[in-house]
C-alpha cells in the first residue's frame, strides 16, 4: 500500500474528473442525436416511415419483447459469433503456429493466404449455401471465411516478428523449438494476440450477419432482412441498433479480458 | 589435447553471404584458452568478436576450421544486449536456464537466489526489468549467465553500458567469482585497461576479418584484484602496446 501525496491526489482527481468529462460529453451526444430524431419525427419534417423515430423504435422492441422473439434472435445471433470466434481461433492459432515452425510451408502458403485473404468473401455466399445447406452452417462457414485468413496472417506477422535476441538467448540455453514458442514467442506477443483477437471477433461478426442475410432463418441479420421485406423500417432500424449495442458489449468484454491477461506492472 | 587447455581453435575461420556480397568475419583464428584463466579479447568496432563467441556457443557454424573442446564443457553465454524477458519477474529471469534446461532443482534455485543476494537484487526479485537501471539489469543479465553453473563463460563486453564506478566495482566481482569458484572466462571488451586489469592474457584481434594481431601474457608486479592492477607500475606498459597494436587512426 503506498499513501499519496496531496499532490498525487490533486494529479487523480483531476484525470479522473476528465475522464468523466469525457463519458458525459459521449452520453450526451447520443441522447441529442435521439432528441433530435425524435423531435423531427414528430414535426412530421423526417417520414418516419421511411426514416423511423425513437418512440416507435421502443415500441418495436417491447413488441419483440412480447411475443417472445427478441431474446431468442439475440441469442441466435451470439452463439453463432461465439462459435465461429472459438473455431475460427483454434484453426488459426494452429494453422499459423505450423507457418512459424516451419520457414517452407510459410513460403509455400503464404501467397494463397494473402490472396484468399483480399478476395471478397460475400461473392462465396451462393456457393457456400449450395454445399452446406440454407442452415446455420453455412452461417458459421461463411463468418470462418470472413475471419480466418486475417487472424492466421496476423498471429503468424507478429510470431515472426518477434525481437531476435529473446530468441538468440535461448538458443544460447541450448533451447528446443518448443521452449522457444512457449517461452518468447507467445509471452512476448500476447498484446499483438489479443488486439489480433478482437479484430477477428468483429469479423466473425461481420460474417455471422452477412450469412444471416443470404440464409435467413432466425437471428438479428435475419430480422433485418425480414424487415426490409415486408417494409418494417422500424424493425430494421431497431435490429440494426441491437446489433451497435451488441457489438459494442463484445468489443467491451474483450477489452475486459486483455486487462486482466495482460496485468500491470 | 594439453590437459590445462578448454578449448581450442584451428583455423577458425567463418563468412557470411548475402546475395550480392561475401563479409569475411573471421579467418584463420587459433585460440586456446586455458583451464581457470580470464582471457580478455579486444580488437576493432566490427571485426568479428561476438561472431567468434556465438561459435563457440553453437549458435553460428563456422565456415570452416576446427573446435576442439574438453568433453562435457558447459558453456554460459552473456550476450551483448541484456535481453530480459520484461514479462517476467527478475527471479525468473535469472532462473531462465535452469528452467529450459530442465535443472530447477532446490539446489540450484538457493544457489542463484544467493548470488542475487550478494549483487544486491534480492529485494528485487519480484519487480520487473523495466523497473530497473541499466547497471542492475546487466547484473541480473549476468546471474542469469551464472546460475546455471557453466565451466567457461562467454562475456561480450558485459559493462559496456555502465558507469565507470559500476563498471569497477563489477570487474572486482567477476574476478571474485572466477576465481573463486574455478571457472574460466573469455572477456571480450573495448575498454583496454578493463582487458589488462581482468585478463590474465589478453588477445589483440586485426580489423575484419579477424586474425590475431598479438597476444600478452598480463605479468604485473603484484597481481591482485583489478582496480588495484590497474595502480601497478606495469599496467601503462601493456596499456601503450596495446593501444599501439590496435592501430587506431583517428
Ligand atoms: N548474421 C549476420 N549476417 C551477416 N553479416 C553479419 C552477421 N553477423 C555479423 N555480421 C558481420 O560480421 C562482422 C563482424 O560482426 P561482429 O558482430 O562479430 O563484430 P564485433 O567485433 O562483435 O563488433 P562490436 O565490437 O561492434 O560488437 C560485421 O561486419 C557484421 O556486419
Ligand atoms: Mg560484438
Amino acid at each position: 500500500m503506498s499513501i499519496y501525496s496531496n499532490e498525487h491526489k490533486e494529479y487523480l482527481k483531476k484525470k479522473r474528473r476528465k475522464t468523466i468529462f469525457v463519458h458525459m460529453t459521449q452520453i450526451f451526444i447520443i441522447l441529442f442525436f435521439f432528441i433530435i430524431w425524435e423531435y423531427l419525427a414528430n414535426k412530421g419534417i423526417i417520414n418516419t416511415f421511411l426514416y423511423s423515430s425513437p418512440s416507435l423504435i421502443i415500441k418495436t422492441i417491447i413488441n419483440l419483447i412480447k411475443q417472445n422473439n427478441l431474446f431468442s434472435h439475440l441469442f441466435i445471433t451470439i452463439s453463432e459469433v461465439m462459435i465461429s470466434f472459438i473455431i475460427s481461433c483454434i484453426i488459426a492459432l494452429f494453422i499459423s503456429t505450423i507457418l512459424w515452425w516451419n520457414e517452407f510451408i510459410s513460403r509455400v502458403f503464404n501467397p494463397f493466404l494473402s490472396n484468399l485473404n483480399s478476395l471478397p468473401k460475400v461473392a462465396l455466399g451462393p456457393l457456400i449455401i449450395i454445399w452446406a445447406g440454407a442452415s446455420i452452417k453455412s452461417i458459421i462457414l461463411m463468418s470462418l471465411m470472413i475471419s480466418i485468413f486475417v487472424t492466421i496472417i496476423n498471429f503468424h506477422q507478429s510470431f515472426i516478428g518477434t525481437d531476435k535476441n529473446y530468441i538468440t538467448l535461448l538458443k544460447s540455453m541450448n533451447a528446443k523449438k518448443k521452449d522457444i514458442f512457449f517461452k518468447v514467442i507467445i509471452p512476448s506477443n500476447k498484446e499483438n494476440i489479443i488486439s489480433t483477437l478482437k479484430i477477428n471477433l468483429s469479423m466473425n461478426f461481420i460474417g455471422v450477419i452477412m450469412g444471416e442475410l443470404l440464409v435467413s432463418k432466425k437471428g438479428l441479420g435475419y430480422l433485418i432482412m425480414y424487415g426490409s421485406q415486408v417494409f418494417n423500417i422500424n424493425l430494421v432500424i431497431t435490429a440494426i441498433l441491437i446489433l451497435g449495442l451488441l457489438s459494442f458489449i463484445l468489443y467491451y468484454i474483450i477489452t475486459i479480458i486483455n486487462k486482466l491477461i495482460v496485468k500491470k506492472r | 589435447m594439453e590437459d590445462n587447455v578448454l578449448l581450442k581453435t584451428i583455423n577458425l575461420s567463418k563468412n557470411y553471404y548475402n546475395d550480392k556480397t561475401e563479409i569475411k568475419a573471421i579467418e584463420n583464428l587459433n585460440i586456446h584458452v586455458l583451464n581457470n584463466e580470464i582471457l580478455a579479447i579486444v580488437g576493432p568496432s566490427g571485426c568479428g568478436k561476438s561472431t567468434f563467441l556465438s561459435i563457440l556457443a553453437n549458435l553460428e557454424k563456422q565456415t570452416n576450421g576446427k573446435i576442439i573442446m574438453k568433453k562435457n564443457l558447459s558453456i554460459g553465454y552473456m550476450l551483448q544486449s541484456d535481453s530480459l524477458f520484461p514479462w517476467l519477474t527478475i527471479l525468473d529471469n535469472v532462473l531462465l536456464g535452469l528452467d529450459i534446461k530442465k535443472m530447477k532443482t532446490g539446489n540450484n534455485i538457493e544457489y542463484t537466489i544467493n548470488l542475487l543476494k550478494k549483487y544486491g537484487l534480492y529485494e528485487f526479485r519480484d519487480q520487473y526489468p523495466d523497473n530497473l537501471s541499466g547497471g542492475m539489469r546487466q547484473r541480473v543479465a549476468l546471474i542469469r549467465t551464472l546460475a546455471t553453473n557453466p565451466d567457461l563463460l562467454l562475456l561480450d563486453e558485459p559493462y559496456s553500458a555502465l558507469d565507470y564506478q559500476t563498471r569497477l566495482s563489477l570487474s572486482n566481482d567477476l574476478q571474485e567469482i572466477i576465481k573463486n569458484e574455478g571457472k574460466t572466462a573469455i572477456l571480450i571488451t573495448h575498454d583496454l585497461a578493463e582487458a589488462i586489469s581482468l585478463g590474465d592474457r589478453v588477445i589483440v584481434l586485426s580489423k575484419r576479418p579477424c586474425t590475431i594481431k598479438s597476444i600478452y601474457n598480463i605479468n604485473l608486479n603484484n597481481k591482485t584484484n583489478p582496480i588495484d592492477n590497474r595502480k601497478d607500475p606495469k599496467f601503462n606498459y601493456y596499456y601503450d602496446k596495446i593501444w599501439r597494436d590496435l592501430d587506431v587512426h583517428i
